[in-house]
Parts: C-alpha cells; structure tokens; sequence
C-alpha cells in the first residue's frame, strides 16, 4: 500500500480547502521558480525518466509528446497548451477530484508543462457538467493571478503565462484530443484526421500539446522529488502513482490514489472495502473506463492494474476507472447499456462508428431480451470487428470493444438468452 | 520525389500527394465517396481503406499523406474485408428505392456496392428515416439516402462560399441540411448535385424524368454567359432532359452555373415553330411560302437595312447573316449591341479576357471595375474565390454587392483609376507590388461615353508596371467576343435601329422603338417582346439544334453540338437566309454548314483554331493617351435568372427568381 508521504494528491478527499494557502501548506508552487530555471531540455528530460504515461487512456509517454513539439514558437504560429478536463468516460471521476480539492498543482503543472513545451496560452478544455468544478477552479487561477504564479513573469521564472477556461456542452467525443481542439475552435466536435498530429498541427493551425489533467498535476511533484522517486512504483514501463476511481458493487466506492501495477484484487478489498457479498460474489470487473473489455473473476483474482499487465489480459488500464460489477447483475443488460451509451455518443462523422455502434446496440437489445437468434451473436462480433480499426478516432474501438469482452468471457449468458426464443418457436 | 511500391508496383509522386494518388498513379483502382479531388480531405466514408505495410490497421488512402518507401497493398483479404464492412455499413440505412432514384444507374454507390460489397444483407432491423429538407426550387433532397460523405457541406464553404449546407446532429442521427431550409444564396448551387455520390441531393426539375441510359448524350458548349463552360447536354427526343459539366480545367474546372444547368427547359417553351406574318395588325400563322414572299413584298422602296444579331447567335450565323446583309441588302449595318456599349476593336487584346481564366488562380490583386462577376460570369467568380483563398486581395471600383470573398470598395468613380496611375491612394503601392495583377473591367463601364477612357487608364497602369496581360474585359453574353472578332461592330448603332428594314436574329434584350413605317423581321428560337412587335416572324432553330461554334471571353473559339433538332417547321439560320437570298432573285448562298464555316474561316484564320487562345499582337498595341474624367460608376443590374431569352423562357428560372425574392427565413419567425 502506498505511503500517505508518497501520495501526490494529498487532499484527493477535500479535507482541507483548495484555495490557495492551504495548497501552499501542501507544497504546492515551491521552488517552481528554480524549476523553470533549469531550463525546458531538463524539464523534458526528468519527465521521460520518471517513465510518466499519459493518465487519459491511450498511455502515451507524456516527456516523449512533449519532446515533439518544434523547438522555438514563431511569431505567426504560437503554440499551445490544451489541459483535456473533458472527462466523460462512464466509470471516471478522477479529474474531477483534481479540479476541486486540488486545483493548484493543475495550474502549477500547466505552467511548467507549458513553459517546456514554448506555450504561453494554455486552454483547459472542461465538460458543461462540470459547472462547479470550473467554478473552483476559477477561483484558483484568480487566486494563482493576484499571486503573480502566473500571468506576466509567472512565479517570476521570467515567463509569461495565461490560463482560459472553456465550458465543453457535454459531448463525450470532445474528450478526444482533435475533436477537443475543433470544438475549442468553435466547430462541429468532430475528429480530426491523423497525420498530422496536434503537436505540430494543432489549435489553431499550430502545434498544440493536448494532456489529461491527471498528467500535468503530477508533474510538479515529479519535478520537485525526482524522476527517481516516481519511477520507484510499479513495474517497468509502467511506473508512478495513479488515481484509481472504483466504482460499482463495492461495499466503498471511492477515488484513490495507488501505485501502479497493484493487484487489482488488493486495491479492491483494502479501499473500498472489498466488493458486495465477498469477492467470490465477483462477475466481472470493467478495469478502464466502459471503453475497456470487462474482465471475468478468473482473471481479476490474479490480474495486475498497469498499461501492460491489462493489454495482455485482453484489455486495457484506459482512464483506470474500475467498474466492479457482482453476481446480482445481468452482464448481457450491462453492456448493452454501455452500446447505447455509444450509440448516443458516435459523432457520426465516419461510417463505420456512426452506422455501426447503433446496430450494435440494437442487437445487444435484441439478444438482452431474448429476440435475437443465435447466430446473431456470431454476426454481432464480425460487426464489432468491422467497426474497430477501420475509423478515424479511438471511438471505434471504444464501441467496439466492451461488446468483444462480453462475447470472449460471456458468451454462454448470451446463447442462453438466445436459445429462449429458440424453445418458444419450438413451443 | 517519394517512392512508394503499390501492389509490387513500384510509383514515383509529387512530395505532398496522397497514397489514393499513388494506387492511381499505379492504376488501381480505390473506391471512395468523400474524397474529391477539388474539395477538402474528409476522409470519413472510409471506403478507401488500403494496408500499408507497420500499419496494424488499415489505413484510409485520401488522407495519408505518402512517405518514401511506403509498401501500400489495395488486394489483400484485410482489404477487402475493411471494405465489405464499410460498404455493408453504408446500406443498412439506405433505402432500397433504386428502381425509382433518379441516381439510379449513374450512382457511386450503386456501382460500388456491385464491384466492392459482398453481396448479402445481414440487417433486418428497421431502416433509418430522416426528413425532407427544403433547398430551394433546383435541389430535391431525399436524406434517407444520405451517406454522409459532406461533399456537399464541403462544396459549398469552400467553392461557392457560402456556408447554408451542413450538418446537424450527432452519430447516426446526423443530418445534413440547410439549417433553416432557406434556398441556397449561391448561382454555383446546382453542383452540389454531381457531387452527391447517392441519389440525397438530384435536380428538382429533371425528376422522375428520364433514366440515364435512355438520355442521348452530346458535349457542346454553353453559351448562357460568355465563359463558355464545356458541357454535356443530355436529351431524350426532342427535349434537352438535362445540361451536365464536362471537366476543362482551363475553363469551368468541374462547375457550371445554375444557369447553365437548369435554363435548359427554357428551350422547351415558347418556341418559334412556324412562320408568322402581320396582317391587320395581328400576327398570324403562315407557311414559309408565303412569308417569303410578304418578306419579297414588303422589301421593295425600303433603303436601309439594319441587321442585329442576339447574346446566344453562332458564329457561323452571324457570318453568314453578315454576308447576306452585304450581298443581298447591299448593307453594312451589322450589329449586335443591346445597349449602349462600345469596344475598342483596334486590336482583339482590347476586348479580351487576356489574364486567362485558370491564371486567376495565381492572381495575387484583382482589381474589378464596374463589375460583377458574381452574376456575370459565375464561373470566373469561382475563380477569384480560389484566388482569394490563397491571399490575393481583391478591390472593385463601384460596389456590386456580395460576391461570396471579401473585398474592398475603394470608389465609384473612374477618377480613382486616375488616382491609382498617379499612385495617389495606398493601393496603388499593393498594385505596384503584385506579381500577378488582374484588372477586370466590366460592361457597365463600357459605355460609349467613358468606355475609351477607361480602357486606357487601366491600360496605361498596367503597362506602367509591365503586367500588362493583367487587362481583361468581362463579356456578359456568348456571342460578343466572336462578334468583334467578326467585325460587327458599327460605326453608328443609331442608324442600325432607325433603318427602314429592321432584321433581328434572336435579338430580345432591347427595347425597340418602332418607327412608322419600318419593317420589322424577328428570325429565332423564341418569341419574346421584340417578336410581338414585328411584321414577320421566322423560326429559327436553338443554339442547341445546330452546329456551330462561339468564341468565349478569353478569345478561345469552342464548338458546339447538335443536340436535338429544331421543332416544327423551324430550320436552321443559314438555310432561311438562303431562302431569303434566292427569293430576292440573288445566288447568294452556302451548300452546307461545311461550307458556311470553310468560308468564314477562309475569311477569319483565327478562327480556324478550336479551343485555344490565340495570342494577341501586343507589339503593335496602340494605347491612347490618357486623359482624367470623372464619371460615377453604376454597376447594371443583372437579372441573374433572366438575362436570355432561353432563361426567360425557362419555368425554372422564373421559380429562381421568385425563391430569391422570398424572405429568408430567420430561425425566429413561429
């Protein structure tokens, strides 16, 4: 279990206030000045050895994104820092927490990330839902401007720094980084196509940085204790500390933050108090966010929660947002839920995620109440297998995805449902 | 120059080129609905999915930009699985209505769903229904069958300028629409059309009326404004069903007007199709015998003759109706001004479109005075669009309204031409500075009053920077060029109008002040004002019902195709000045049509050439001194609709007209 010295966000539970003494208290905005001053190649360089992988879902390594922008901003292309608070994916609730209760190292980590990356505009993209979150947080880059922490000659590294919030309207795509940026621009939210990617051709036309939240609050920790430290938790490749939402039919939902690579069934039972009816109640567990395929118990009893552990497993850490769902519930009606949930959420702009995510769901209806025939669950995954790979965003897969889980673990729930109508024909 | 090896076949091609570029460069074929080659990439049909070799995933061919040494392979299994699945994607929400959508048989997706799909339907679930959305009187909307592919939300930001068309809605409730179901504000509407690859956007007026394969099909030339765009009438009997774009990338690239496309049920109504003569005042129908011989009677005692050829008159007719006036009637009074106008026709670079009309594209100032080109020349609009889009700038003496770019009013008085040689005003310094400066100077600044004068200020402007070629003229109708050219321009237009025999060949857009005792002879396609105040009317066959051929506004003579034959007992216009010659007891006259043309162009050797400009002998160009005059510009109003009397004949420009003149819809009315 992770030490309380070793926690990055240590009012993750709103205990104390956000506002900015207390985060001081914390051990926010110390020495960010003697930061800055060693430059943006060190900066870049500590993030890379601390092993930091993008906390969004895609896992990218966040020194190496940072790394691709050009070196020196031109006068006519600026670049940017976009902050993705766009948090929308079922099961996720991180972000949020970082928002409210600590508000401050976002704002600190903003200036770095952007300082290393030649931005002195950062825009943090944030879901309409999230009124009272960008409220705080206001409040925060109010209180980090009469401080002069950032602004002209921000916490007087001789760099000047301005941070925008803007209001999402609450689609689930505008969490994807190019649709983020073509929504902040004011269009339809829709994907862009990739190449070229926003680091060099980003908002605006300029090279843009898009990053998680998550990513850029822990990066002045990360700085001021080392690479080392961070890169002390979790197994290689797959090091630091992460925040963990566990959600579902567990005695104790709750946010926390562990070290990565912790065993999926240790983090269950010691945090949130183990799930309902005891662990052998277990039916599966959604380890990322609903975009991830579940995992059955067999597979949670020894699974690792990391980028790789979980990609060998047939899924995927994604936003880590753990979905534990026990014996009680109809696993078929889960995912069904979720295909609607994609359904509602396809932008439409390619073919296969706009035609196909809603046919999906209709036959997840369709075998969920019994009226489907059996062949159809054959049919249903050469389907999914059509969507996946074959469109211009990640929402394909995350379509495509929970359903394969569901067919790869529970296949024998579906045919039963299936075989019902066989026996009332026959009947 | 990157490699990349297609199928084993290893293609060089331009640096910045897509790998669908580089399959067709190795001719394979990549099917595709969204990719247009004159539109921006989409790339979200994802029909051209091809492999690239470290590519776990198929990837899609229009948007991939090519990269030495990429290994692209468009035959595996993986590839045609990718497009099986996007193509059985692509059908379950589209209607099965084949047998009655007019994009039945030329559709894209009909015929890829036949070479690319596999050839079962899996989808028993209940299809998507989405409704009508009104886009004027020329584009009938079906959106059950929509395929998303935003060509035509592309086409009209980016080439017609207007942003009506686009999308509303997320996922597969994604609707394209005109969001308050407004007519589109555009003259370029109409292409959206061709662009659609299914049968959600077709042409109002040629619903439900023919099937492709039973249309005969003739390219010829349009000649409903002066560009002369290349196109293809399409016909089923005697009626022109349809008027499509034939690719020129010198002139019309892949547009045409709306004009062009839809006036061409105007050839249909009102038709000459017998001879007329004026008995008692009234009109009424005769044989060709007998108006030959009213004509013969009538002819006698008459001293001057004055002929006046129309906006959509051949060459070849306007030469032989020349020649009949100068052998028969002993006349030279030849002309085809319907206004007051004047040309300088020293020298054929006065009264040309010398820029040429695919270097606007390079234009880096446009300079329009008293012009329109929005609704004069649509295409050359597009054009300076293009132009405007990457960086010129654009000024205009006079204002002539909304042009779909952004341009500046500097004036609207000649005087500032005067003010731009003497360097006066700061947009001289931009003139002085631009690599490819374009003048174009409008009709309506042509009057005989100033025209001198503003031909030779621009001129001098340009010469003062060397660009000459930057001078152009904006011809407004089909027959001008080709009618300087032939030398139909009289010394005083006066005595054409006031001579005792008036002869008018489809002439309709002047307002004739009959003089007692003068006769009139009205020989066309279509009556019209001119037609009800003559003593004889001869029908004449359409622009459409014989060959011939125009010269555009860039000096480029271009043929034109029979494509249908003239109604009734209407012949062709060389024929009944034939007849008329020989009932004069003259031999005047040509054999054939063949024969027409030879001697025309034995007469005229620039005409011999066929669609090529031929250059202009600037060496010997005379510019005259220039003299200050201060004249206020008023732009003409142009009737965009109506500006011919095919157009005015024409039932869809009428409803054209009416849809503009509606109100638009606000979005706040109940």
């Amino acid at each position: 279990m992770l030490k309380d010295t070793d926690r990055i966000f240590r009012n993750l539970y709103g205990d104390e206030s956000f506002n900015l003494s207390n985060a001081l208290n914390r051990g926010d905005w110390k020495d960010t000045k003697e930061i800055i001053a060693k430059g943006k190649d060190w900066i870049i360089d500590q993030v890379k050895k601390s092993e930091l992988r993008g906390r969004g879902g895609a896992g990218f390594p966040t020194g190496m994104k940072w790394s691709f922008a050009p070196k020196e901003p031109t006068t006519d292309r600026p670049h940017y820092l976009v902050i993705n608070a766009d948090e929308s994916e079922p099961g996720t609730c991180k972000d949020r927490d970082i928002l409210r209760y600590e508000p401050q190292k976002l704002i600190e980590g903003s200036l770095i990330a952007a300082y290393a990356v030649g931005a002195k505009a950062c825009y943090v993209y944030i879901r309409g839902e999230y009124v009272n979150e960008g409220k705080v947080l206001q409040q925060a880059i109010d209180e980090a401007y009469e401080k002069n922490l950032i602004g002209k000659n921000a916490a007087g590294s001789g760099w000047d720094f301005d941070m925008y919030i803007h209001f999402g309207a609450g689609a689930y795509i505008c969490g994807e980084e190019t649709a983020l940026l073509e929504s902040l621009e004011g269009n339809k939210g829709q994907p862009r196509l990739k190449p070229p990617f926003p680091a060099l051709v980003g908002l605006y036309g300029c090279p843009t940085i898009v990053n998680n939240v998550e990513t850029i609050a822990v990066v002045p920790t990360i700085l001021r204790r080392g690479p080392e430290w961070f890169a002390s938790f979790g197994r290689p490749k797959n090091r630091g500390t992460k925040i963990f939402c566990i959600s579902g039919n567990v005695v104790n939902p709750c946010n926390v933050e562990e070290e990565m690579s912790i065993p999926l069934k240790e983090l269950i039972e010691t945090h949130a108090g183990g799930v309902i009816g005891g662990w052998d109640n277990l039916q599966a567990v959604i380890p990322g966010g609903s975009s991830m395929p579940l995992l059955p118990k067999k597979v949670c009893d020894n699974i690792l929660m990391d980028f790789d552990a979980l990609v060998e497993a047939k899924s995927g850490m994604g936003t880590a947002g753990i979905v534990v769902i026990d014996k009680s519930q109809d696993i078929v009606s889960c995912i069904s839920r979720i295909s609607r949930f994609y359904k509602h959420e396809s932008c439409g702009q390619c073919t296969p995620c706009r035609e196909g995510s809603g046919w999906l769901w209709r036959m997840m209806e369709r075998i969920n109440r019994g009226d489907a025939e059996i062949h159809e669950i054959d049919m249903l995954l050469e389907v999914t297998k059509q969507i996946e790979g074959h469109t211009i965003c990640a929402f394909g897969e995350a379509s495509a995805w929970p359903v394969q889980g569901l067919l790869r673990h529970f296949r024998e729930q579906m045919e039963e449902k299936c075989s019902n109508l066989a026996n009332r024909k026959i009947a | 120059m990157p490699k990349v090896t297609v199928d084993g076949i290893e293609v060089e091609v331009e640096a910045g080129s897509t790998v669908l570029q580089a399959c067709e460069a190795a001719g394979k074929e990549i099917p595709r609905f969204c990719y247009h080659e004159r539109l921006s990439i989409a790339g979200n049909c994802r029909m051209c999915l091809v492999e690239m070799e470290k590519s776990p995933k198929p990837v899609a061919s229009c948007a991939m930009p090519v990269m030495d040494g990429q290994v692209i392979k468009t035959n595996t299994p993986m590839v045609k699985k990718a497009r099986e699945g996007v193509m059985e994607f692509l059908l379950i929400n589209h209607p099965l209505d084949c047998p009655i959508c007019d994009q039945g048989g030329e559709c894209d997706l009909q015929d890829q769903a036949f070479n690319y799909g596999g050839g079962r339907s899996r989808y028993e679930l209940n299809k998507r229904s989405v409704d009508q959305k009104y886009m004027g009187p020329l584009i009938k909307t079906h959106m059950n069958r929509c395929i998303h592919c935003t060509r035509c939300v592309r086409f009209s930001e980016e080439v017609a300028g207007v942003s009506e068309i686009g999308a509303i809605n997320r996922g597969e409730n994604m609707e394209i629409t005109t969001f308050l179901e407004n007519t589109i504000e555009s003259e370029m509407s109409g292409n959206v059309i061709d662009l659609c690859p299914v049968g959600a956007l077709t042409s109002k007026p040629y619903s439900y009326e023919a099937r492709p394969w039973e249309l005969n099909k003739v390219e010829t030339i349009d000649v409903m404004d002066a560009v002369g765009s290349n196109i293809r009438m399409d016909s089923k009997g005697w009626e022109v069903k349809r008027v499509l774009p034939r690719i020129n990338d010198e002139i019309n690239e892949e547009w045409i007007s709306d004009k062009t496309r839809y006036a061409c049920d105007g050839l249909l109504n009102n038709r000459i199709d017998t001879p007329y003569i004026k008995k008692d005042g009234e009109l009424k129908e005769a044989s060709w015998k007998e108006a030959l011989s009213f004509i013969n009677q009538k002819l006698e005692n008459k001293k001057t003759f004055g002929g006046l050829v129309g906006q959509l008159v051949d060459l070849e007719t306007s030469y032989a109706f020349k020649k009949l006036f100068k052998n028969v009637f002993n006349s030279e009074l030849v002309d085809f001004r319907q206004k007051d106008i004047l040309f300088d026709t020293s020298n054929t670079f006065n009264f040309k479109f010398n820029t040429t009309i695919s270097k606007i594209d390079e234009a880096d100032f446009i300079l329009l005075v008293g012009a329109n080109p929005r609704l004069e020349a649509t295409i050359i609009s597009s054009r300076i669009r293009k132009a405007v889009k990457s960086g010129c700038k654009v000024f205009s003496i006079g204002d002539p309204g909304d042009q779909h770019y952004k341009f500046k009013v500097i004036g609207n008085n000649i005087s500032i031409l005067d003010d731009l040689v003497f360097g006066n005003i700061s947009e001289s310094k931009l003139l002085k500075e631009a690599k490819n400066p374009v003048i174009i100077i409008g009709e309506s600044v042509l009057k005989s009053e100033i025209s001198k004068n503003v031909i030779s200020s621009v001129q001098t402007l340009l010469k003062d920077i060397n660009k000459l070629d930057g001078f152009n003229i904006l011809h407004q109708s089909a027959s001008n060029v080709g009618s300087l050219i032939l030398g139909l321009q009289t010394e005083n237009l006066q005595k054409v109008y006031d001579a005792d025999v008036l002869y008018l060949i489809n002439a309709d857009e002047v307002n004739i002040d009959k003089k007692n005792n003068q006769f009139i002879i009205y020989q066309g396609s279509h009556g019209g004002e001119n037609s009800k105040i003559a003593d004889v009317i001869l029908p004449g066959a359409a622009y459409s019902e014989k060959n011939g051929s125009f010269v555009n506004l860039e000096g480029r003579v271009q043929r034109s195709y029979k494509a249908s034959y003239p109604p009734g007992f209407a012949k062709e216009d060389f024929e009944i000045f034939n007849d008329i010659a020989k009932s004069k007891g003259s031999n005047h006259g040509y054999s054939s049509f063949e024969n027409l043309r030879e001697e025309m162009i034995n007469e005229h050797k620039s005409l011999s050439i066929y669609d090529e400009i031929q250059p202009s002998d600037i060496e010997n160009l005379n510019i005259e001194r220039h003299v200050k005059k201060d004249h206020l510009i008023e732009i003409n109003n142009v009737d965009y609709y109506q500006t011919n009397i095919v157009a005015r004949s024409s039932q869809t420009m009428n409803e054209c007209k009416l849809a503009k003149q509606q109100p638009r819809k606000t979005g706040t009315e109940n």
